[in-house]
């Protein structure tokens, strides 16, 4: 794939051709050899389809309920977490897809600090990572545990926020990168669905909520526009499905009913595809650089302050009145 | 004509009485309490407007999340008087705001059954008066409790709401927002819900049994109505174009949903059972069943008292009345003694 560029000579430009574009290819090929860890978790009250949405997003069986055998559809009692991995393949690139289910979450009569579990796993995965990072033999890749993404799932009630969307987002939006989703939004005519999403950017902004993605790490101007145009959008509104019907001699994935056939993948329905193109086409990378640069750094900065207030030894880098010199970060994969 | 003769001398009239009842009631006008229960955003309102073609809700606000992180679960009532036809009917809608919105909602279910207490203590107090003659009643008649149509059956707050009022109110569970499922969904959620309310012995409103002698097309109606419950509905505050006729409905780019439309929605279905069949019966539960439970009980737990006051058995209760009127107290003195003489 090299090509020959004919580079004007003028002044001090390169006689030649250096081949410097090449590197990306070695890249490219490297990260395809290794492949890419995502974690994904979904939060929500039981039955807004995360599981269908998961596997709709990544067009294969990946929820926890089509792992399980004999799989019971009950409300549990306690919010715990629970994580299934795969493996899917495109095209040559192989990704360890984790997703992270949080049943019992917002079910119970009193959800006071359901949301505690949650906090207590993120903060889990960044104390292993740092763990690894800290060590003096250290992995040559670390395992990623930490989520990258936190699909946060709202009932298309078409009124606010509830209470409890607020305490949940307000809390993880400081250390994960929340994407809000209005759920089963088949619901909601497109008025409805327009009001709803401005209500709850008004809310949002009100109870200073930061969501993915955050304006405050956009890298340049491009990235802005960019995101601008998401934020203007976000929440996504979604309809998840896993079967398909026939519409106009297509085959596609739907929801049938009396008066209509929901097509998930068509953006005047609904807004799958853009959320799929935001977690997936275009920002999966992002979210993993966001994660490791923004919110594990926060943590590792956290953690080693308090540790050396502490007097414990938990870093061996030298500690400046009680500051830290920051190493480079390393950019990982 | 011998025999129609001897017939007309068999007639005494009697059966016009079904004709002067219904004079008089249209007449006297009709009244009806309706509640309606479940978290926000489930549509209640504007299935209140559909079923009666009202627009009570028009000057809401809705309150964002900050105002809703202190709220609790108010009582408002809202009274409409409609007409049709020449009869007339009161309806009263109470609502109950704040219900199930909070992250703490335990018990979230007290005041409303605190309401539903109080109207039925009001009325027995009326009751149980002197002047009976404009006795007001309040009670409330039938509960439409919303079910979301996003969980897979009925939830930890469903099932205890539901327990708590099954004995003081008529209930009528409803799948709300049906339009977001398909036709296999519904039936599955449908069946699950059933199933529940089974399970937890949840007592919700049941039809009457048809009279035997009813025509088979009003107990295949009947039958039908019965298996499909709970009902899955749909409200709309607007009206639509579909298939050439303006409708109510609601408008998606993927097809146009009709409320009245049988194969849409049990709508219709549940306006036929709430107003056109069912609300003589479900006054007739409230007052027969519902209210008198709650009388026994408020007597025996009276006289338990009493006798705890080392008082004679009074075969009559003496209300404790707020603000003791001298001449009434006087009144039921006397009426006491006199039925204590009776017996002697």
């Amino acid at each position: 794939f090299l090509k020959k560029k004919k580079t004007p000579c003028v002044g001090r430009d390169l006689f030649g051709y250096v081949g410097i574009e090449a590197v990306l290819d070695q890249m490219r090929r490297k990260t395809m050899k290794a492949g890419f860890e995502f974690n994904i978790m979904v939060v929500g009250q039981s039955g807004l389809g995360k599981s269908t949405l998961v596997n709709t997003l990544f067009k294969s069986k990946v929820s926890r309920k089509s792992c399980t055998p004999n799989y019971e559809e009950k409300i549990s009692k306690t919010v715990h977490l629970q994580s299934v991995s795969h493996i899917i393949e495109e095209k040559g690139v192989k990704m360890k897809l984790t997703v992270i289910d949080t049943p019992g979450f917002g079910d119970q009569i009193n959800n006071e600090n359901c949301w505690e579990p949650i906090v207590k796993y993120v903060n889990e995965q960044y104390e292993k990572y740092l763990k690894e990072e800290l060590n003096v033999n250290r992995k040559r890749r670390i395992p990623d545990t930490r989520v990258h993404c936190c699909v946060y799932f709202l009932p298309a009630t078409g009124h606010w926020l509830r209470p409890i969307d607020v305490e949940f987002m307000r809390r993880l939006g400081k250390i994960v990168s929340i994407v809000p989703v209005i759920a089963k939004a088949d619901t909601l005519t497109l008025e409805e669905r327009l009001e709803f999403k401005q209500r709850i950017r008004q809310d949002l902004q009100a109870n200073g909520i930061r969501v993915y993605p955050q304006k405050e790490y956009d890298e340049d101007a491009e990235d802005r526009i960019l995101n601008d145009k998401i934020r203007e959008n976000i929440p996504f509104a979604v309809v998840g499905t896993d079967k398909e019907h026939q519409v106009n001699g297509n085959k596609v994935l739907g929801r049938k009913t009396k008066w209509g056939i929901i097509e998930v993948e068509n953006v005047a329905h609904c807004e799958f595809a853009l959320l799929r193109d935001l977690l997936i086409r275009s920002h999966l990378q992002d979210l993993k650089d966001v994660t490791h640069n923004i919110h594990y750094e926060t943590y590792r900065v956290k953690r080693l302050n308090e540790s050396n207030a502490n007097g414990l030894a938990l870093s061996p880098l030298t500690l400046e009145n009680g500051t830290l010199e920051k190493s480079d970060a390393e950019s990982h994969l | 004509m011998k025999s129609e003769e001897s017939e007309d001398k068999q007639y005494v009239g009697f059966a016009t009485l079904p004709n002067q009842v219904h004079r008089k009631s249209v007449k006297k006008g009709f009244d009806f309490t309706l509640m309606v229960a479940g978290e926000s955003g489930l549509g209640k309102s504007t299935l209140v407007n559909s079923l009666f073609l009202t627009d009570l809700y028009k000057d809401r606000k809705l309150l964002n999340a900050e105002e809703r992180i202190n709220q609790t679960v108010e009582i408002t009532k809202h009274t409409v008087d409609i007409e049709e036809k020449g009869v007339k009917l009161k309806l009263t809608i109470v609502d109950t705001p704040g219900f199930g919105d909070a992250v703490n909602n335990n018990e979230c279910w007290k005041p409303i059954t605190d309401y539903i207490d109080q109207q039925f203590e009001q009325y027995f107090r009326d009751e149980s008066g002197l002047n009976r003659k404009n006795i007001l009643d309040n009670r409330v008649h039938c509960c439409l409790y919303f079910i979301p149509p996003f969980g897979h059956g009925l939830r930890p707050v469903d099932v205890e709401f539901m327990k708590a009022l099954h004995e003081k109110v008529n209930i009528v569970p409803l799948i709300s927002k049906a339009d977001c499922l398909t036709p296999n969904e519904v039936k599955k959620l449908k069946d699950r819900v059933r199933d529940e309310i089974e399970h937890f012995g949840i007592k919700v409103y049941q039809f009457p049994e048809c009279d035997s002698d009813e025509e088979e097309e009003f107990k295949q109606m009947d039958k039908e109505l019965k298996e499909c419950t709970p009902f899955a509905v749909i409200g709309s505050n607007t009206v639509v174009e579909a298939r050439g006729q303006r409708v109510r409905g609601r408008l998606y780019p993927w097809g146009i949903v009709e409320v009245e439309n049988q194969s849409h929605c049990d709508f219709v279905k549940l306006r036929n059972m709430l107003i056109r069949s069912h609300m003589h019966d479900l006054k007739d539960v409230t007052c027969d069943v519902h209210y008198e439970n709650y009388r026994a009980h408020c007597i025996q737990e009276m006289t338990s008292k009493l006798a705890q006051d080392n008082r004679t058995d009074s075969p009559l209760p003496i209300l404790p009345l707020p603000t003791p009127d001298v001449e009434t107290e006087r009144l039921i003195k006397m009426k006491d003694e006199e039925v204590q003489n009776n017996h002697h």
